[in-house]
């Protein structure tokens, strides 16, 4: 019974992730955000590290840090020389290494590193489950509300601007909605795979929809389909559930390539 | 009535220690044509910008009518690979209904491409698409960066063509960028001349006259080597419609 709960459990969160991963990892391909998305989920680690040592909820601090982060990013990008490639390789790198640091120094904590870096599926908890739910659907209802402008910036960003959207508030709300998508994927996937959870999905459903909302769903769906692809390996092979679910997803990409290219 | 929709004056931009734009004044009038040309770098794209409000200037100011409605068809557009979005999907973003959106992919004589997607389309009719956005806008101003590029030689004629009808039709200011004068001679009401600075302004005819002008393009029949199809240049038909252009 206890073996069935926590693989309920696991499949459940995973379900709940990969409602939101799929259209905003449409966004993150469309927009060229991967590496963007990797600097916020690098600084989530040292979100939790501060968390810890503040003694502050780290579900708050794991949203907040890289909300900070991208803010900082937003205007040292108008300010510097330095391409925003760089800048984000910089901060990036600076805050996993920091996370790490800070997480060492920390007296009397156990923190398991390699949950934090790789996930955890399978402990996941029934309060996990809420959370991840909670931010999911919140991260879901911001995309389907904002889903028709955030199309429209993501064409043209001057045309939007013309055609009287807000790109401003817009880029905002987009990234407030993968700091918060990337929180939660962190128990799934890990920081350092979370990327890849939001990119395959979508990079796999790109060559088989003809809308950006086929596109969307179809991306959740495959990201929902590795999942439980990922947990059955975990299940009958004993691998760990994190690097399953992306190499699950993966092999979903590299067989839609083949038959992407015998359709067309 | 000359109605004025639009005017910058004293607008000066830098970006970091390169100027840009200095001291540029103009005004836009509903139903006539305005022509930026200028080598490039000259800051025309730029000037462009602060017109429709998208970059500001460093001093001058800009003062527009109220509710100016504003249609814009950019130089490029750089729509990613894996975006799926069909040309009708396109000028649907402009949030107008679909039958108005059929009807703009008509004016520009792309209906039948309503279902191909975005990034099959050609230069010319990824011209026509963008054209299209911007006229759904019902604009008071047009603003239309360089909207003939990677277009061939009829095509060009035709957008041009199409351009001057539509601006009558739709009773706007047009502000337009261009490379090379002479195909928009016939169609435009204002010509400015910028390099940085305004060289110098007024009717085509006037402008091609100008030292300012010929210091920056040369004679008026050397403003063919800025044209693109040089096999054309070479061949007796451009030949004889430069001694004209000169003759003017």
């Amino acid at each position: 019974m206890i073996i069935s709960d926590f693989l309920l459990y696991a499949l459940l969160a995973g379900l709940g992730v990969a409602v939101a991963a799929g259209p905003l990892g449409c966004f993150v391909v469309w927009r060229r955000m991967a590496y963007f998305g990797d600097t916020l989920a690098h600084s989530a680690l040292l979100g939790i590290a501060l968390g810890i040592m503040l003694d502050i909820n780290i579900n708050v601090t794991l949203i907040i840090l890289p909300l900070i982060v991208a803010i900082i990013l937003v205007n040292l990008e108008q300010r510097t020389s330095l391409s925003l490639d760089s800048l984000l390789g910089i901060i990036s790198h600076s805050a996993l290494a920091a996370g790490l640091i800070l997480i060492a120094l920390l007296p009397d904590v156990r923190i398991d590193l390699m949950s934090l870096l790789f996930g955890d599926l399978l402990a996941v908890t029934k309060q996990d489950l809420w959370i991840i739910y909670c931010v999911s659907a919140v991260a879901v209802g911001l995309l389907l509300a904002l889903w028709k402008p955030l199309i429209s910036m993501t064409v043209d960003q001057e045309l939007a601007t013309i055609e009287g959207h807000n790109v401003k508030l817009l880029r905002t709300a987009l990234m407030l909605i993968t700091a918060m998508v990337i929180a939660i994927a962190m128990k799934i996937v890990g920081i350092l795979l979370i990327t890849a959870l939001l990119i395959i999905p979508a990079a796999t459903a790109s060559k088989l929809s003809e809308t950006p909302e086929q596109m969307a769903v179809l991306a959740s769906s495959i990201a929902t389909l590795s999942v439980a692809l990922g947990l059955a390996m975990t299940w009958y092979l004993d691998t760990p559930a994190g690097p399953s679910v992306v190499i699950s997803a993966s092999c979903l990409f590299g067989i839609s390539q083949v038959v992407g290219r015998r359709t067309s | 009535m000359a109605e004025q929709l639009l005017s910058l004056s004293n607008i000066c931009k830098h970006y970091g220690h390169k100027q840009v734009l200095d001291d540029i004044s103009l005004s836009l009038i509903r139903g006539k044509i305005t022509t930026l040309i200028g080598p490039n770098g000259a800051g025309k794209s730029t000037l462009a910008k602060i017109v429709l409000g998208l970059v500001s200037p460093d001093s001058g100011s800009r003062r527009c009518m109220k509710n100016l409605k504003i249609g814009y068809m950019p130089q490029k557009i750089k729509i990613d690979e894996t975006l799926p979005l069909s040309t009708l999907r396109f000028v649907e973003l402009t949030d107008r209904s679909s039958k108005k959106c059929l009807q703009a992919l008509q004016t520009v004589g792309i209906a039948s491409s309503a279902a191909t997607p975005i990034r099959g389309l050609s230069g010319g009719e990824l011209q026509r698409a963008l054209l299209a956005r911007a006229i759904l806008q019902d604009p008071d101003l047009l603003v239309l960066d360089e909207p003939v590029q990677g277009v061939d030689i009829n095509g060009q004629n035709q957008l041009y063509t199409m351009i001057n009808d539509l601006a009558g039709q739709l009773n706007c200011a047009v502000l337009m960028i261009s490379h090379d004068l002479h195909l928009v001679m016939s169609t435009t009401d204002h010509v400015i001349c910028l390099n940085k600075h305004i060289c110098c302004h007024g009717a085509p005819e006037q402008v091609t006259q100008d030292p300012a002008f010929i210091n920056i393009f040369g004679q008026a029949t050397t403003v063919y080597t800025h044209h693109h199809d040089h096999n054309h240049s070479l061949k007796g038909a451009a030949i004889e419609h430069s001694q004209k252009s000169a003759s003017q």
